[in-house]
């Protein structure tokens, strides 16, 4: 179990990590999900206790990581696949990691057949693919048969076969009773893997729910109307007290579960219809649509709020940041 | 996908929750160990033994130390010149100081290189304890280098007295500070070199600072030409590091300054402050 009190870090003015209180239980898979630059990685790295937190408090069952008498057996991590040193081969690699912590050397051949290493254990990491990197920091995490697992990122860069390789390990993981601590900026991906979700932007907390509640919470449904009588519609429409925003390929966009509503206006009216559908918002977008409210916060407070809740995901992702805090 | 679990409340967690209470957790086969410096030092050692710098910049030195050695041994035995006041194991000094150079790269990139490649993340989240990690690589590094400068400077030394006839034998005062004490002395450059590499977390940046280090002192000082400035010239030539490391073989290029095992003891201070120093900062900053 990770439990996170008041973590902040700052960075001269930057808050890279803005007062995180959340728990990561055994169990479960947990997603820590966040755009890039939310501070993901940071938070990852005062878990280690490789950053020193500006304010607030990080423990591991209770202690301090530095206080670990075994952190290896206790916390596998995979920060940055490509921080080993080149000129290694695998084998040594994994092998100075396990002295360190007093583990057997018929451990790091058990880790290399787990992921499928033992072929190019005594090849240089330097030749190493991006994925055969990826194995080999999921080796090192592995290594000391560890009940906590923490992953930054760990499908970046991965081919498909690699992506269900490391979701079918982490539920295997998680099965097994572990912790699993994964991050990502990928909804979609952890929608796949996780059972639980933490969700930052720019390092505040905005959401710390179950997976499930979190999809019934966010997944937004909207009717689009594609129609040759626009105005008529939209005067209908507006008569009956119902929103409508113009999407931007020229159909109207309703939000909530109204196709029948619309349709029965549009009938009584005889206004023609060429598309009348209920439209389920992806959980990306959900995730886009959590982590933009933090951004346009700041940005500009006075837009209407149904216009930007619709714009939002169109748009380049943190192109607003900059202005923002 | 969906879980049992209701939507969380976002209180502060409480410390007191036992460890798994409640909720299922793994217990590994594997046998608890509680770590200490041993581990961290066989770790250290398989990684500097694992790198093929080590290697590099060790064969490196081995050669310069030998094949300046010996081509000084095989010059002078063979000029006709005057050897009656010629201490034969002095020869070996160029091979040393050019070989010194590789010392202190070696030991530069025990540290700094494992922030180049970040390397030192996985190091330090495997040994929480960062001043374990930075004592092991002091001693594991120290002894290396100084195991294999002692072989090398032994070697080059029996070798000169046997190559030059006719000098007077060394004193066995001469024969220790000429293979004992420089040995203990490159190698403590090497460390200074290491702690410098740790505080710098940067290979060229460290290697240039210590090269500067050797180097400077004496360059600024053949150009001090004026006489107000005399002391500092003096003082700049008595404990620039060829010079110190010349007392070993006692043909100090000065008079005055240190003598007989002094350097060591220089060195032996500025090292434990370098090192006090990166273990406060390796404490204090984040990896």
């Amino acid at each position: 179990m990770i439990e996170l009190e008041g973590l902040t870090k700052r960075y001269g003015e930057k808050l890279a990590v803005n007062n995180l209180t959340f728990t990561v239980r055994p169990g479960l898979i947990t997603g820590f999900l966040g755009p890039n630059g939310a501070g993901k990685s940071t938070t990852m790295r005062m878990v280690l206790g490789l950053d020193h937190p500006t304010r607030g408090d990080v423990r591991i069952d209770g202690r301090h990581y530095d206080r670990l008498k075994d952190p290896l057996k206790y916390v596998g991590a995979l920060l940055d696949a490509k921080a080993v040193h080149g000129g290694r081969t695998a084998l040594n690699h994994l092998l100075c990691l396990a002295q360190s912590n007093g583990i057997a050397r018929s451990r790091v051949h058990e880790v290399l057949d787990t992921v499928g290493l033992t072929s190019v254990a005594r090849k240089k990491t330097k030749g190493f693919s991006l994925g055969m990197g990826q194995r080999l920091g999921i080796a090192a995490a592995l290594l000391g048969d560890p009940r906590i697992l923490m992953f930054d990122e760990p499908v970046n860069g991965l081919d498909p076969e690699g992506i269900h390789w490391i979701r079918t390990l982490m539920k295997s993981l998680a099965a097994q009773g572990r912790t699993v601590f994964v991050s990502s900026h990928l909804m979609s991906e952890m929608a796949l893997t996780a059972d639980h979700l933490v969700v930052i932007g720019q390092g505040r907390l905005l959401a710390d729910t179950s997976m499930a509640e979190f999809i019934r919470q966010n997944a937004r449904s909207y009717v689009r109307i594609r129609t040759p009588q626009r105005e008529q519609l939209l005067d209908v429409l507006h008569e009956a007290g119902v929103t409508v925003v113009e999407s931007g390929s020229g159909a109207l966009e309703v939000d909530g579960d109204k196709a029948e509503l619309i349709g029965e206006l549009a009938a009584r009216h005889r206004i023609v219809l060429h598309e009348l559908s209920t439209q389920q918002a992806s959980l990306e977008e959900a995730f886009m649509q959590l982590t933009a409210q933090v951004v346009e916060y700041h940005a500009h407070t006075d837009t209407l709020v149904d216009t930007w809740s619709r714009q939002v995901p169109r748009r380049e992702w943190g192109a607003d940041w900059k202005k923002g805090s | 996908m969906s879980t049992p679990q209701s939507p969380m409340p976002q209180a502060a967690p409480t410390w007191q929750t036992a460890p798994g209470s409640a909720y299922p957790s793994y217990t590994s086969p594997i046998p608890v160990v509680r770590t200490h410096l041993g581990h961290a030092l066989a770790s250290e050692w398989t990684k500097i033994r694992s790198v093929r710098s080590t290697m590099w910049t060790l064969g490196v030195f081995v050669l310069l130390v030998l094949g300046m050695g010996l081509g000084a041994g095989a010059l002078v035995a063979n000029s006709s010149s005057n050897v009656s006041s010629l201490n034969p194991l002095s020869l070996g000094f160029f091979g040393l100081l050019f070989g010194g150079i590789c010392i202190i790269t070696l030991g530069v990139l025990t540290t700094s290189s494992e922030y180049g490649t970040g390397m030192i993340r996985t190091t330090m989240t495997a040994c929480p304890s960062r001043g374990r990690v930075l004592v092991a690589k002091a001693i594991v590094f120290f002894l290396v280098a100084f195991v294999v400068t002692l072989v090398t400077a032994s070697l080059v030394a029996f070798a000169q007295v046997a190559m030059v006839h006719g000098a007077p034998e060394p004193s066995g005062g001469e024969w220790l500070k000429a293979t004992l004490g420089v040995s203990l002395y490159v190698a403590l450059l090497g460390l200074l070199s290491l702690v410098v590499g740790s505080i710098v977390r940067h290979s060229a940046g460290a290697i240039t600072i210590m090269i500067g280090a050797v180097l400077a002192p004496m360059v600024v000082a053949l150009f001090m030409f004026s006489e107000s400035l005399a002391k500092v010239r003096q003082a700049l030539l008595e404990y620039s590091i060829p010079n110190q490391l010349s007392v070993f073989y006692s043909n100090s290029l000065t008079s005055s300054g240190p003598s007989g095992w002094d350097p060591l003891w220089i060195a032996l201070g500025v090292t434990a402050a370098a090192f006090t120093g990166a273990y406060l900062l390796l404490e204090k900053r984040d990896v």
